[in-house]
């Protein structure tokens, strides 16, 4: 089966090895006799809903969040509407932050969001950077977090995982990252799926049911010393190091 | 090594401004993402007949190591100073330098420094506060560099045939510094660094004032380049490879150039100039070589793998991953390096270090079966390791960031392989 990837803004929102994601999405999908097609999503392209299975949302550095931050604003209805109709999507850090309502600055340098994922983000004074563990439904995510926004969920909204260790979405709240239907934002990056393939996979199964219309059905698994062993040194880095205020 | 420099601005915050006021000659400052240690180990080559020089060329390049080598400087005349990224206002205010050159900005170490922007603005700000009788040398191939200040030397290279195809992943200044738009580069040569103008508001590459043309670069052994300047053009022999250090010699250069060198004082001392510790680094063990090559970054990794896949592409190689404060405590990095060229020639790679299973990862998921990768997460077994692959008479690259580095250089001297650079002559 043919997984479509659309990757918003792969030139401007790429920081935090992004690429690496995708790389880990295109070979797990392979392993399981799959094939992923990445199409980029920039800013003359257009999001059609139904036309991808996963989208992709990565980080950048603010100068590149602003500048796509309109951009993709202009995109919001088709982007909700996509997910909506069941397509699954993955944002890390400024991406996570974009699918909110949007991205108060310390001197009205706000940016505009989405309005997918029930949140807003607020700038704050010192940047939240560490090593973070976090314990979810899809079982433990060790990953490193940078950034300074503070990220609010709506009450009822559902958050990715508790924080173990590190900052997560406020650094006070004790809670990371936000899900809806089969969306996941995060501030997790290092990148998030090699060490965490488990994560890699249940969006790589939601976003095969979005292409069949059917149930979500788990993938058959791989063998993952490499991923374990990394996961394991990453998550110890979090107890010993992660961040706190 | 530090310790005496962090004392005594503990002591005397006016310290350095002191001590600094001592060197008869003044200071010169270099900083960089890529290159420091390796330019301003140039630069001194090139001035040390002209100057008794006081020169932090173990890499103390913070506050404390300004200070400390300052302190030591006894009878120096010149202070050639290496100066973190992050240090470089606080330098430049306290030193009062004669000249400074600045070589580039690069994504790098995320966690300690912040966003790229933030580095340039608040160089942007010390530089601006300089005043107008110190010489700013400047690398007008990087867009954030080149327009810190319009009445500096400007250097960069001027030979197209040199440049890659396209803009590296990992370039980090694509966009116009005032505009936003993309740049379209005429020749885009090592990252983001290249002959560049903004399609929209016209923003671009200063005139060069010095440059390096008809470029030379043969494999692993040499480069080689003309050195153009007002002054005329010489012919520049380097026993060092790859393009990045053609720029740490072109800065380098242009320094030494500014502090009153002649041009035959610069070709002679670029020419007798051996790598900087660890930089490029050959080390012969039981009739077999070790080649280290320092990796802290994409940008510098991508030059590294660039210049190992056009010489003899390595079969075997061992990578070392830390990350500690100085490595960066952010491994992500190793992502955005195209490590593929080299991945695609190897038969083993033995990844090491304590985020080995890390690079394990990216090995993995950048295409090498994994039957072909060894995790050692020991430094000293890792190396034991490589050897014991290499054949007699062969080559062994090493490929460590920076405290991996330190820590294999620990156990080659303690093998009595090799001096601990800081006991070598200078």
């Amino acid at each position: 089966m043919i997984i479509r990837v659309g990757h918003l803004y792969p030139d401007y929102l790429n920081i935090y090895a992004d690429r690496g994601n995708i790389a880990v999405f295109a070979q797990r999908a392979a392993r399981r006799g799959h094939e992923l097609r990445v199409d980029e999503i920039g800013m003359d392209d257009r999001i059609v809903p139904g036309g991808h299975d996963l989208y992709y949302v990565g980080g950048g550095q603010d100068r590149e969040q602003l500048l796509v931050a309109e951009n993709l604003a202009r995109k919001a209805q088709p982007l909700i509407d996509a997910v909506h109709g069941g397509a699954a999507l993955l944002a890390v850090c400024g991406g996570y932050q974009l699918l909110g309502r949007g991205y108060k600055g310390f001197h009205g340098e706000d940016m505009p969001g989405v309005g997918l994922l029930p949140l807003e983000t607020v700038a704050g004074e010192r940047r939240m950077i560490g090593d973070v563990l976090l314990e979810t439904e899809l079982g433990p995510i060790a990953g490193f977090e940078n950034h300074a926004g503070r990220t609010y969920l709506d009450e009822g909204a559902e958050p990715l995982g508790r924080v173990v260790s590190g900052f997560g979405n406020d650094g006070r709240s004790g809670y990371e990252g936000c899900r809806l239907l089969r969306a996941i934002g995060t501030y997790l990056h290092g990148p998030l799926l090699p060490r965490n393939p488990q994560l890699a996979d249940w969006l790589l199964q939601e976003a095969i049911a979005h292409r069949t219309g059917g149930d979500a059905l788990e993938l058959a698994p791989l063998p993952d010393e490499l991923e374990a062993q990394a996961q394991a040194v990453a998550a110890e880095r979090a107890r010993s190091r992660g961040g706190k205020f | 090594m530090t310790v005496p420099g962090k004392l005594l601005s503990k002591l005397d915050p006016a310290a350095i401004d002191k001590l600094a006021a001592r060197l008869p000659a003044g200071s010169a400052v270099v900083s960089a993402t890529n290159g420091k240690t390796t330019t301003s180990a140039m630069a001194a080559e090139i001035l040390r007949p002209r100057f008794r020089l006081a020169h932090n060329r173990s890499g103390a390049n913070l506050v404390s190591g300004v200070a400390s080598t300052l302190l030591a400087a006894g009878d120096a005349e010149l202070g050639l100073l290496e100066v973190d990224e992050g240090a470089l206002p606080e330098v430049l205010r306290r030193v009062r330098p004669r000249a400074v050159l600045l070589g580039n900005l690069f994504r790098d170490q995320l966690d300690r420094y912040g966003e790229l922007e933030l580095v340039a603005e608040r160089w942007r700000r010390a530089v601006g506060d300089l005043p107008s009788t110190t010489a700013v040398v400047l690398n007008a191939d990087d867009p954030q560099v080149g327009s810190l200040r319009d009445d500096a030397v400007h250097y960069g290279l001027d030979d197209p045939a040199v440049a890659r195809p396209a803009l590296q992943h990992a370039a980090d200044s694509k966009y116009c510094i005032r505009c936003g738009t993309p740049y379209l580069y005429a020749a885009a040569y090592v990252g983001h660094l290249g002959d560049y103008r903004c399609p929209n508001c016209g923003h671009a590459r200063p005139a060069l004032q010095v440059s390096a043309g008809s470029i030379e670069l043969e494999g692993l052994e040499r480069a080689a380049f003309d050195l153009r300047t007002p002054e005329g053009s010489r012919r520049v022999e380097l026993a060092l490879p790859g393009l990045y250090n053609v720029y740490n010699a072109l800065g380098a250069a242009a320094l030494a150039r500014a502090l009153g060198a002649s041009l035959d004082e610069i070709v002679d001392g670029l020419g007798s100039f051996s790598a900087a510790f660890g930089r490029f680094e050959r080390i012969a063990v039981d009739g077999k070589q070790m080649l280290l090559l320092l990796i802290k970054n994409p940008a510098g990794a991508n030059e590294a793998v660039r210049t190992l896949v056009d010489g003899r592409a390595p079969r075997l190689a061992v990578v070392a991953l830390n990350d500690a404060i100085a490595d960066g405590r952010d491994v992500s990095w190793i992502w955005d390096v195209d490590f593929e060229p080299l991945l695609a020639g190897l038969d083993t790679v033995v990844v090491s270090g304590g985020r080995a299973a890390e690079l394990a990862l990216r090995c993995k998921y950048g295409g090498l079966d994994e039957s072909k990768i060894e995790v050692v997460p020991d430094l000293a077994r890792a190396l034991d390791r490589g050897l014991e692959l290499t054949p007699d008479g062969g080559e062994l690259v090493v490929l460590p960031t920076y405290t991996a580095m330190l820590a294999l250089q620990r156990v080659i001297a303690e093998r009595g392989l090799a001096k601990k650079y800081w006991e070598r002559a200078a």
